[in-house]
């Protein structure tokens, strides 16, 4: 009896360890396309480019684009852990920026920052621009400069693909919904329903919610298609976002050059049709259709 | 630093504040009845005891306990078990200190003279009796001071739980870092508030000490 139970501890700690290892970010192939999947777009890189930036003269004298990215978002700034490849929508439109600014994707120096660090990494130099999930607010305005919008997104709910109930924000009264730890989320899904799950990472809420612990995830829909995108089709997005989050690309407060460049470029990859191929190929795979194409802010 | 006073900031603090209170002292009771029983089966004369508890502090002493929360909260529910999540994370950390507990226990009773339990042996006692009136007491007064140690850490340990659901100080820190006051600020409150629970926990030890420890 005794030894039974000894073992039955022991095998536990064994399952949940490795039930903890799942639990972190997904496993490596997750960021591996389904066989019929869009294909990505390529860009022409373009040479003989001339804009008058100091970050962009020191770049080309090094050799290398140092572009902030995030690494844990599938389908959206997703570093394959083995190989160390980058994949995502805006790993896409960092490599549009760099295509049309001259530089190639294997010139690109990608650079992993989490979301406090990134104010200070661009005033400080230590990277060239920034491309992750960056909303355009007052606040940020006061530190760093954005191009774009590149997209717009607005929090909304992430469920299991049978689920009926919930539809949109005034449905989750009474159900259990998960965020992140301290995100501005809580606040806006708190005015619909006082009692949340709040985990550190949104791939633990995503686990929770593949369990059926949670009803929902939310936050902006960029993420959760990202999610979607991964587990397809198991879960996927409501699809009526209640805020609006426009992501930028972060830069250099006084760049002025660099961000009409930044600017030039998304616009003439919106036209050319490869930011909805982008889209298609990444988040498009959650099933949920291709928002509009933002209009750019040329502050 | 004023921070804390304006807006609904003080009733964040207040609640992060309790609930790590509640949580370590759901967490301490737990270790202690815990940490006592397993103690109780590693000096035991049954083999398979001791195992079980030699197994259990290996295994709980060694684990980081983040690992440890995301066994409980991730591991348990897919073998069906479901829980609040306050349930999880005292069962995490109870666990966790109970293996310190034990092993603080177990230098004790290392202490105790063998005369004292073959004494007690030869006056019919049994094992039970024993370890419950002779050993274990005189054990516990010899280890105040590591325990207290291990009482301390673990309010401030209990900072993981935040991740894990619980709205405890850690995570009400993180509100406040989103909500975008000064890191600093931020940290000097937390601290303060850590360090009541801790001076608290360190006086009431010392208390005990005065009052029980063993003069050799």
């Amino acid at each position: 009896m005794r030894t039974r139970r000894t073992l039955a501890v022991a095998l536990c700690a064994v399952a949940l360890t490795a039930t903890a290892a799942c639990g972190k970010d997904g496993s490596p192939d997750a960021a591996a396309s389904p066989s019929n999947a869009p294909a990505l777009p390529t860009y022409t890189v373009k040479t003989d480019v001339k804009v008058d930036s100091a970050v962009l003269a020191e770049a080309k004298k090094r050799g290398q684009l140092i572009i902030g990215a995030k690494a844990d978002q599938p389908f959206l700034g997703w570093e394959d852990v083995a190989s160390g490849d980058r994949s995502g929508f805006d790993i896409e439109i960092a490599k549009m920026i760099a295509a049309d600014l001259g530089f190639t994707p294997q010139q690109i120096k990608w650079q992993t920052l989490v979301s406090s660090q990134r104010e200070p990494a661009i005033s400080k130099g230590q990277i060239d621009f920034y491309v992750g999930t960056y909303s355009i607010n007052d606040e940020r305005k006061k530190t760093v400069s954005f191009a774009g919008p590149y997209y717009i997104a607005g929090q909304d709910l992430l469920v299991k693909a049978d689920n009926k109930d919930i539809t949109g924000k005034d449905s989750v009264a009474g159900k259990n919904v998960c965020t992140a730890t301290g995100s501005t989320s809580i606040k806006n899904i708190q005015q619909y329903n006082p009692k949340i799950t709040q985990f550190d990472t949104y791939s633990a809420c995503v686990e929770k919610l593949l369990s059926g612990e949670v009803d929902a995830v939310t936050t902006d829909d960029a993420i959760l298609k990202g999610y979607a995108s991964k587990y397809a089709p198991k879960l996927k997005v409501v699809g009526q976002p209640f805020t609006t989050e426009k992501y930028g690309v972060g830069l250099n407060k006084d760049d002025a050059a660099l961000r009409n460049a930044i600017n030039d470029a998304i616009k003439a990859h919106q036209d050319n049709g490869d930011w909805k191929k982008a889209y298609d190929a990444t988040l498009g795979l959650s099933g949920s259709a291709a928002p509009a194409v933002p209009a750019l802010e040329k502050y | 630093m004023g921070f804390l006073f304006e807006d609904d900031n003080f009733a964040l603090f207040r609640d992060g504040f309790l609930q790590t209170i509640e949580l370590s002292a759901l967490s301490a009771l737990l270790a202690l009845l815990l940490g006592t029983l397993l103690a109780a089966f590693r000096v035991s004369p049954a083999p398979v005891l001791r195992a079980f508890g030699t197994a259990w502090v290996t295994i709980f002493r060694n684990t980081p306990l983040t690992l440890l929360f995301f066994a409980v909260e991730f591991g348990l529910p897919a073998l069906g078990v479901h829980f609040e999540h306050l349930t999880f994370a005292t069962l995490a950390l109870g666990g966790y200190t109970a293996s310190f507990v034990c092993e603080v226990l177990r230098s004790g009773i290392n202490t105790v003279p063998l005369g004292q339990a073959e004494a007690a042996r030869s006056l019919g006692m049994t094992f039970g009796q024993t370890l419950t009136l002779v050993v274990l007491p005189q054990a516990a007064r010899t280890v105040l001071a590591p325990m207290s140690s291990v009482f301390i850490a673990l309010p401030r340990n209990s900072a993981i739980a935040g991740a894990f659901s619980i709205g405890e100080l850690y995570s009400a820190q993180q509100t406040f870092s989103d909500r975008g006051y000064s890191i600093f600020s931020i940290f000097f409150w937390v601290a303060c508030a850590y360090l009541v629970i801790s001076a608290t926990v360190a006086t009431l030890f010392r208390f005990l000490e005065s009052r029980l420890a063993v003069a050799r």
